[in-house]
């Protein structure tokens, strides 16, 4: 009784209870026919929206106003770059990750550059970028259709022990960030800036610095979570990180991260994600049209967050 | 208006009882506010005062006892039924929206400020109430409340109370109204609290400042752990006698230890000010002052050597500097944090290896500074917030003191602490000064500029006279206070 009540108390367990009921429900309608079907396609489309929503998560931990609409076009970005580096090639397969990785780094740098130069919201200022790096996209993309390496394209769809292999770079990434948000004064300094920055500032907190790092994590999260969704869906496309934008900042605000800043919550980023596409695959079976899927799903994000948001105020 | 018959109390408590979860913070108190009379109450940090305050003006709802307001028994008292009997508080977190005007303040308080014209009526009131109770104020009541300095604040919070809109006012409430305010506008305070008495207003004062206490207070309320230990009418104490009663053990005013820090090279210094008055410099192992009336360009001063002597991109093993926040809201506490975190944040360099924090020796060093400071809470792990306000200050100072900083920042540190942890930290600033670390202390109380080896004045911005040894003198300060600076 005691394990369940600390249980209810966790903002993250109402995302993982939506993501299960929604699962019996669909395997319901389907007659338990495609449960295992069902589970594999979910883990590994959530993988990708785990990775960007960590990443995500860090940047709103820092407070009010800080958001990274960037993601979507570093995900473009970085993919479209890393399949034409490889060129189909196996043995080009690291130079690959690296070049993805490399543009990470320099959007997210690029990024607190403008919010920290030009002293422009990160709002504005990411958006901003997103234009740029799109364009770069673009540019560098000129309607090449590259298959990526087949070994990479082999191991992203593959599985290991039953569970999709994307599924499980994300959670090593996502114990890599939970790690470093609990046990490293990296972790505490971001929760201290999405606190209070002019407390953190006066309690020593290297603020500039702390910022910096955190919008180079999300920019290199973004730019894996493309480098694999490039490889995963056999080619880049303009348009792949598109939905990633919602999504990624959907899933930190469903998983019960504070929209203020200063408390973060990795382990509801898995249930929100795994949640929002049980939804959409929910819908699917049901028969809907797009049109009405996409109000379904709005009603829904917004019913988990009323429901967790008030579980949250009655315990602060 | 005539009364029939006897007065009865404006609010009578009695037998009021409180806990939150094992503490508890009213033990049975029973508390009668006459109409005209000013009462002033006093004990230490969570000795229950704020919430005896929380009780009176409908905040907070007793476990046990019972309220009577002019004599009647009330069922459901409440924030409103308070507010229609006229009883008004001034707290100690200052509570006003900074985000909207002065004017916009005073109607969240008023509601009776409606309808067409509000904001042409609601300017009127306030700004007659700031220069009846602040003449010669600076105050816009245009202005964004977040642009204004906090001693500012809680003035703005002082008229709001005193404000009659729609009923008579019959009780305010000042909880540590001068904590923030300096010398001249604390006795401008007081002295409007005294006019309002005579009209036969009642006020319930709780100050740590027991010299304002004495001399205000027609009465005065000793509380201990929930209890009230003792009620006299003020004649009938002293400053000795209080102290006493509220259980310290009294230390005469300590001898002054005339120091001479022999002028070598100032471990710190700053170029003058808007390039008037004098520049600063301190020395190692010296304690000083800044003095001044509020709001003078100490804080600035304070905040712009923290600014210069800190890094914003990279870590500092060995910060040179730390700062203890005066304003615990604007830029101490974590609130979302435990009272171990929020102490350890400073230090956590030296709580760690290779950036991972090593929980035992946080929390070894949590369980040392609790013990050393006194810091009043059952378990660390409670959130900050869980403090009174005292001790929340008390969590600051030791995250200040824990680091290996060569020289503390305070800015006015001991708003709201009571008088045995003043002493406990005046000794500890003196042992850490005697070992080499340097303070630099703004305080807007006068007993607390008079321990510095060193003062510096401030008037509109700038030092305008430095003071040393004998020449610290409540009477040199306030001489200094109203002088111009040479250009």
């Amino acid at each position: 009784m005691i394990v369940i009540k600390r249980l209810l108390h966790k903002p993250w367990i109402w995302s993982f209870v939506a993501a299960v009921t929604v699962w019996f429900v669909t395997i319901i309608f389907t007659g338990g026919a495609s449960a295992f079907g069902l589970t594999q396609a979910t883990l590994t489309f959530a993988a990708f929206s785990i990775i960007v929503g960590t990443g995500q998560m860090f940047v709103i931990t820092l407070g009010p106003g800080n958001i990274d609409l960037s993601v979507p076009a570093t995900m473009t970005l970085a993919g479209t770059v890393a399949l034409k580096v490889m060129d189909g090639d196996n043995s080009m397969i690291v130079p690959g990750l690296l070049v993805a990785i490399a543009i990470g780094f320099a959007i997210g740098i690029c990024n607190y550059g403008l919010i920290k130069l030009l002293r422009i919201p990160p709002i504005i200022a990411t958006l901003s970028m997103s234009f740029i790096v799109q364009s770069t996209a673009i540019w560098t993309n000129r309607g090449l259709r590259i298959k990526p390496p087949a070994v990479l394209a082999d191991f992203t769809i593959s599985t290991t022990m039953g569970i999709p292999n994307v599924a499980w770079i994300a959670l090593i990434l996502t114990i890599i960030a939970y790690w470093l948000l609990q046990k490293t004064i990296y972790g505490r300094w971001v929760s201290a800036i999405g606190q209070s920055i002019l407390a953190a500032r006066m309690a020593g907190i290297p603020v500039d610095g702390v910022r910096i790092a955190t919008y180079v994590l999300c920019a290199l999260l973004a730019s894996v979570c493309g480098f694999l969704l490039a490889n995963f869906s056999g080619g880049a496309a303009l348009n792949m990180g598109s939905e990633y934008l919602l999504m990624s900042i959907a899933v930190v605000v469903i998983g019960g991260t504070a929209v203020g800043g200063g408390d973060s919550n990795v382990p509801g980023i898995w249930g929100a994600s795994l949640f929002m596409f049980l939804v959409v695959s929910m819908l699917n079976t049901y028969g809907f049209d797009a049109g009405i899927r996409l109000i379904m799903t709005g009603i829904i994000i917004i019913g988990v967050i009323v429901l967790a948001g008030g579980n949250n105020s009655e315990q602060r | 208006m005539t009364m029939a018959g006897p007065q009865h109390a404006v609010i009578e408590v009695t037998d009021a009882k409180m806990s939150f979860g094992a503490v508890k913070a009213l033990d049975g108190i029973t508390l009668a506010i006459q109409p005209g009379e000013c009462v002033g109450l006093v004990g230490h940090n969570g000795a229950g005062k704020s919430t005896i305050v929380n009780v009176v003006n409908g905040g907070l709802t007793l476990h046990e006892g019972r309220i009577a307001l002019g004599g009647q028994p009330v069922d459901k008292y409440n924030v409103k039924v308070a507010r229609d009997h006229g009883v008004r508080c001034v707290f100690q977190e200052l509570s006003l929206c900074p985000n909207l005007t002065v004017t916009e303040n005073t109607r969240i308080i008023h509601s009776s400020l409606s309808g067409w014209g509000w904001r042409k009526r609601a300017s009127s009131v306030v700004r007659a109430k700031l220069d009846e109770i602040f003449p010669g104020h600076h105050i816009q009541v245009g202005a964004l409340v977040g642009d204004l300095t906090i001693s500012e604040k809680q003035m703005v919070e002082i008229a709001t109370a005193f404000s009659e809109i729609a009923q008579k006012v019959r009780l305010v409430i000042l909880d540590e109204p001068t904590s923030s305010l300096d010398a001249s506008l604390a006795a401008q305070l007081l002295k409007y609290v005294r006019a309002f008495i005579k009209t036969g207003g009642s006020v319930i004062l709780i100050s740590h400042i027991l010299g304002e206490i004495l001399s205000t207070c027609d009465r005065i309320v000793v509380m201990k752990d929930g209890k009230v230990v003792a009620a006299r009418p003020s004649p009938e104490f002293t400053e000795h006698s209080l102290v006493e009663s509220m259980g310290s053990v009294v230390k005469g005013p300590s001898a002054r230890p005339v120091r001479d820090i022999s002028p070598g090279t100032p471990v710190l210094s700053a170029a003058r000010r808007r390039e008037q008055g004098l520049p600063f410099r301190a020395h190692k192992g010296e304690i000083i002052g800044l003095a001044g009336l509020g709001g003078h360009g100490q804080t600035e001063t304070l905040t712009d050597i923290y600014l210069r002597h800190s890094g914003n991109w990279l870590r500092e093993q060995t910060p040179k500097v730390a700062f203890v926040a005066g304003d615990r809201r604007l830029n101490g506490v974590f609130p979302l944090w435990s009272i171990i975190k929020n102490m350890s944040i400073s230090h956590l360099a030296d709580l760690s290896t290779k950036g991972l924090i090593h929980r035992q020796d946080e929390m070894k060093l949590v369980e040392t500074w609790k013990a050393k400071i006194e810091v009043r809470t059952k378990n660390v792990e409670n959130t900050i917030l869980s403090l009174s306000g005292g001790n929340q200050q008390k969590v600051l100072f030791a995250r200040a003191l824990a680091t290996r900083a060569d020289v503390v920042l305070m800015d006015d540190p001991t708003r709201g602490v009571d008088i045995g942890t003043k002493q406990e930290v005046y000794s500890i600033l003196r042992s850490e000064a005697d070992k080499g670390r340097t303070f630099i202390w703004y305080s807007t109380e006068m007993d607390e500029i008079c321990l510095c080896d060193r003062v510096y004045v401030f008037n509109n911005g700038a030092i305008v006279a430095e003071l040393k040894g004998d020449e610290v003198t409540e009477k040199n300060i306030l001489a200094a206070s109203f002088m111009g600076a040479a250009a």
